[in-house]
């Protein structure tokens, strides 16, 4: 099976102070929407996404493996903040960490059944299990099933942010991707990280190197579900409501399209990509069932034109690491 | 008692749509690797075709049992010559990307033209009406079914497995070098399988026409199931499929009966068990 | 999206010009139109609404006594999140003051929320839940058209009357299919009948054989099909090939629109029954409007009972903002507007919004005609019986409603 991504440039200095300075620029580009009249519900969301993505681009594009349920993390976090914040009255925090730490619950459940499967049956494997979360939440009664869990209370976070203004829940929300961002930029720079690549590579010389591969990609595999999980609860926040939207598999076909958009393997290809599709459901929408066309051109295209994706594209225009 | 016997043959009849389908994926992943995940869209595009035949060339369903999946096939092979056959080598997760991405652009363009609550398609008069079986009321088409799906589906199990050409077909997945030393074509043999496994989802699609509506997601409804029925058969085992998809069929319609609130989840149980238990399927090789 | 962008323009260079004059009366008003465009309910609302909705601008004169009237619509493809970030954004960014259409459940409560919110308008046609006038309303919408309690009353008291008096449901395992058996339930035990038995099944199944064995099995007189859509013409398509309706038992769909019939075809379909508020072929006055509607649509398409509410409902909404004379941007003040006029259009006839937001007008009991019977494409349904909308509709001493508890 040959690679998925061909990130060979190696990790120099030059790489690292190349990525923290588009880091910045990303940061700052960021940090002033509110001041462009750009509507911040819509940042918002893609905010909420690129997340997602980048947790899940850790999964395939560092650690090899394709997982097609990833939306049971987002859906899960949803529903449990949003539970927590409606009917248990919690404050925002509270909520977001206990809908993280169920998500984090979930990737260690899964992924102890899945992570021992190899390549497409992994991918399988996780479609079967996020389909019967998906049966488990359209029963269960908290969920109120197709209807979903609306109006839900933003409330005021650490009890002073206001999250209800657009402005505060904004930088709420982005300062919750770059916390996730970095956390991930910082777990495929670490040690961890160089382990789960050469895994990915080739995992029997891992193995005889004597490194235990599945409890490394069982940590990777949990990391990507809590990261997505915490998007999903930040999204609750954004969307104030939960459904089942976000754990059909459906949604996880979105998330791998956004990530292949992007570039698998880049570090900013999921946010890019995240961006463009977000930009296109909601500025597209106008065109009616061509939108499923034009995504269906873009999976296309991407996979026969640029592989590597935009952001992987433009990095091996650049030969840098991006 | 009497109630299980009629859940059982409903089961069959189901299942024969999945045997059908999986039998074309298993044929399409065996032979060139590819999880074709627009199976359930070229499915939709055969019934369309048995449609467009009877209401615009008022060509009978017969007809259409032979001309729809020779046209859908001719498409599927126009897919595999212009861009699956760019991804030879390829991790899988690239053909399963790109043939959702085809899949797309099929329902997206059909649901533009035709809506999405469907078109009607009379069940053909000669199949028309029903037995009494003594527990159920049998419609004669619900047999038919059941029958040509079953004789279809060995028909291509002997032609791969039995004959000759079968022979070359599994060799060259096995080794495509040295076949070609042999003398033989590969690329147009991959082509021409692709074409067979895509028939068959097409034969499959003319087949439900009657029962079914004819709506343009018909087939993504259905693909999901049917990945399933494929990956706990083994993926790639063509005998596997076929019993998979009846059993699957089977299984199915005891749980409408019991607890049909779970008949589209069954399915997904099934699969993570046998994953569990046996991590390539029922009779599947290594992937 | 073409139209929303020219619309964008257009309006802020409204807002620009008539900054100067604006001091006496502010007559600028935006709809959106929020509707399914490209799945399941695009057929039966979609497009047609919009055109629906053009109609009622263009019906109400409102233009010649200075009024700007502009549409967007929208596609929220039967996703909650989705339709209310399109929601969010034409309040905050498009200036948009009332939303109408709307069809699934799901979606239409997520957008209550929203337009609650943000104050604005919100008339809803497409959606059946009863929520909207129950436990979820607020003082912000009007619900048009039907809802589930109205389908449950209507058709299973007919139907219980006329001696189906055993029933067994096809619910839809979700929260519209089990509110529909829930109040067809309590009408057919309330007239004397009983339900023998029933199955839930998944939403969008293909095959419905093994679910309809079960039906025939239990000898009940009426099968309930409390579904929707594609679920709906599929069990109708299948019931009829395993001789339901020829083994004495007859078929109630507690949900069907014109486009769902035309679906299925009157081969299969015919001798269904079921309500609806609005058919095309009611009257003089829906004959005319249906007339001029078709003309405009692609397929030449009568408008479905969902369109023409989007239509009426409009209607209503100028009647009120005609009546206040300008600054429309207070939704709740035009909501109470709106319940204070009595209703009283071409295509619903009287009625009356109420306190809770529920329109009460009459609902009709549909046959659907035998092949030989229909005269022409769209000829399906013939009328059998006519409910007043103070029977079909939730009385208010029943309804749930907060706004009710003052």
């Amino acid at each position: 099976m040959s690679a998925l991504t061909d990130d060979t440039l190696p990790m120099t200095p030059r790489a690292m102070r190349d990525e923290m300075i588009v880091f910045a620029i990303l940061a700052v580009l960021l940090a002033i929407v509110p001041f462009t009249g750009i509507y911040p519900f819509f940042v918002m969301q893609a905010l909420c996404f690129a997340l997602l993505a980048c947790a899940f681009n850790l999964l395939i594009g560092y650690g090899g493996l394709l997982s097609f349920g990833h939306a049971m993390f987002l859906g899960t976090a949803g529903y449990v903040t949003a539970h927590a914040l409606k009917v248990w009255a919690l404050p925002p925090e509270l909520g977001i960490l206990i809908g993280t730490a169920a998500a984090a619950l979930l990737g260690l459940a899964t992924g102890y059944v899945s992570i021992k499967r190899q390549g497409i049956y992994f991918s399988m494997i996780t479609l079967a299990l996020s389909q019967l979360l998906y049966f488990i939440y359209l029963q269960a009664p908290f969920t109120h099933g197709e209807d979903g869990i609306q109006g839900i209370p933003q409330g005021h976070l650490l009890g002073i942010l206001d999250l209800s203004k657009p402005t505060v829940l904004y930088y709420v929300v982005l300062a919750g991707f770059l916390a996730g961002f970095l956390l991930i930029y910082r777990t495929i720079n670490s040690p961890f990280g160089e382990v789960l690549k050469s895994i990915r590579e080739n995992e029997p010389r891992a193995i005889s190197l004597g490194y235990k591969t599945d409890q490394y990609k069982l940590l990777a595999y949990i990391l990507s579900g809590t990261l997505a999980g915490f998007a999903g609860s930040l999204k609750v926040f954004v969307a104030q409501n939960a459904s089942l939207t976000d754990v059909h598999w459906s949604m996880s076909g979105e998330i791998v399209l956004m990530t292949l958009v992007g570039g698998l393997g880049t570090i900013f290809g999921p946010v890019v990509g995240a961006f463009v599709i977000i930009a296109m459901q909601q500025y597209l929408a106008g065109f009616g069932q061509w939108v499923t066309v034009i995504q269906g051109v873009i999976f296309v295209s991407c996979v026969l034109l640029f592989r590597r994706g935009l952001v992987g594209e433009l990095a091996h225009l650049l030969r840098r690491s991006l | 008692m009497q109630a299980l016997y009629a859940q059982l043959l409903v089961g069959l009849i189901n299942g024969s749509f999945y045997a059908l389908l999986s039998l074309g994926l298993a044929v399409i992943f065996g032979m060139l690797n590819i999880i074709n995940f627009a199976h359930g869209a070229l499915y939709m595009m055969g019934a369309f075709v048995a449609y467009f035949l009877l209401n615009l060339g008022g060509i009978s369903y017969w007809w259409a049992l032979l001309i729809a999946p020779i046209l859908v096939g001719i498409f599927g092979m126009i897919l595999e010559r212009t861009m699956l056959q760019w991804l030879t080598g390829l991790d899988h997760l690239y053909g399963l990307l790109l043939t959702f991405g085809i899949a797309l652009i099929v329902q997206g363009v059909f649901q533009n033209y035709f809506g999405s609550s469907g078109l009607p398609y009379a069940i053909p008069d000669q199949l028309k009406g029903g037995v009494n079986l003594g527990f159920m009321f049998l419609p004669i088409y619900r047999g038919w079914v059941v029958i040509f799906s079953l004789v279809v589906c060995l028909a291509t199990w002997f032609l791969i497995e039995k004959t000759q050409l079968g022979a070359y077909l599994r060799a060259a997945t096995e080794n495509p070098t040295l076949v070609r030393a042999f003398g033989i074509n590969v690329p147009r043999m991959i082509t021409l399988t692709y074409g067979l496994g895509v028939g068959l989802a097409a034969l499959a699609g003319v087949l439900s026409a009657p029962i079914n509506q004819v709506r343009p997601l018909m087939g993504a409804d259905l693909i999901i199931v049917v990945f399933a029925v494929v990956v706990i058969g083994g993926m790639g085992s063509i005998m596997g499929s076929i019993i998979t998809g009846f059993a699957l069929g089977v299984i199915e319609g005891f749980t409408k009966y019991y607890y049909p609130e779970a008949s589209n989840t069954v399915v997904f149980v099934l699969m993570v068990l046998v994953l569990l238990v046996k991590p390539t399927g029922l009779t599947g090789r290594a992937a | 999206m073409k139209n929303m962008i020219s619309a964008l323009l257009l309006g802020t260079a409204l807002t620009l010009a008539s900054a100067g004059l604006a001091s006496a009366q502010d007559k600028t008003v935006k709809i959106g139109a929020l509707s399914d465009q490209s799945g399941l309910y695009a057929d039966l609302a979609g497009p047609g609404s919009t055109l629906a909705a053009q109609m009622a601008v263009e019906d109400s004169k409102l233009k010649d006594k200075g009024w700007k009237i502009d549409i967007i619509s929208g596609d929220h493809q039967n996703k909650p999140d989705i339709g209310t970030t399109i929601a969010r954004q034409w309040f905050d960014v498009d200036k948009v003051d009332v939303i109408v259409d709307v069809p699934n459940s799901g979606v239409a409560l997520a957008v209550n929320n929203v337009v609650k919110e943000k104050n604005g308008v919100y008339i809803n046609s497409g959606a059946a839940t009863s929520d909207l006038t129950n436990a979820q309303c607020s003082p912000n919408t009007v619900h048009w058209t039907y809802d589930t309690y109205m389908l449950a009353h209507a058709t299973g008291q007919a139907l219980v009357k006329a001696g189906g008096d055993t029933w067994f449901f096809l619910t839809a395992d979700y929260a519209f299919g089990a509110a529909l058996e829930r109040d067809t339930t309590a009408v057919v035990t309330a007239n004397g009948g009983k339900v023998v038995g029933g199955v839930k099944h998944p939403l969008n199944t293909a095959d419905f054989s093994s679910f309809l064995l079960q039906a025939q099995a239990s000898k009940a007189k009426i099968i309930g099909l409390a579904n929707a859509g594609g679920d709906t013409t599929n069990s109708i398509k299948q019931a009829a090939e395993f001789g339901i309706g020829k083994g004495g038992q007859k078929l109630a769909g507690l949900l069907l629109f014109l486009t769902d019939v035309k679906a299925i075809g009157l081969d299969t379909a015919q001798g269904l029954n079921f309500t609806e508020t609005f058919y095309w072929d009611l009257n003089d006055q829906t004959r005319a409007f249906s007339k001029r509607f078709s003309e405009r649509m692609k397929n030449s398409a009568p408008p479905t009972m969902v369109q023409a509410g989007v239509y009426a409902g409009l209607m209503h909404y100028f009647k009120a903002l005609d009546a206040l004379g300008g600054n429309p941007h207070d939704g709740a003040k035009i909501v109470a507007k709106m319940k204070e006029i009595p209703a009283d259009d071409p295509l619903f006839g009287k009625g009356e919004v109420q306190a809770n937001g529920r329109v009460i007008h009459n609902a009709y009991l549909f046959e659907v005609k035998k092949p030989s019977e229909s005269k022409s494409p769209w000829d399906l349904y013939k009328l059998v019986g006519t409910v007043p909308g103070d029977q079909a509709f939730t009385p208010l001493d029943k309804s749930s409603c907060a706004l009710l508890k003052k």
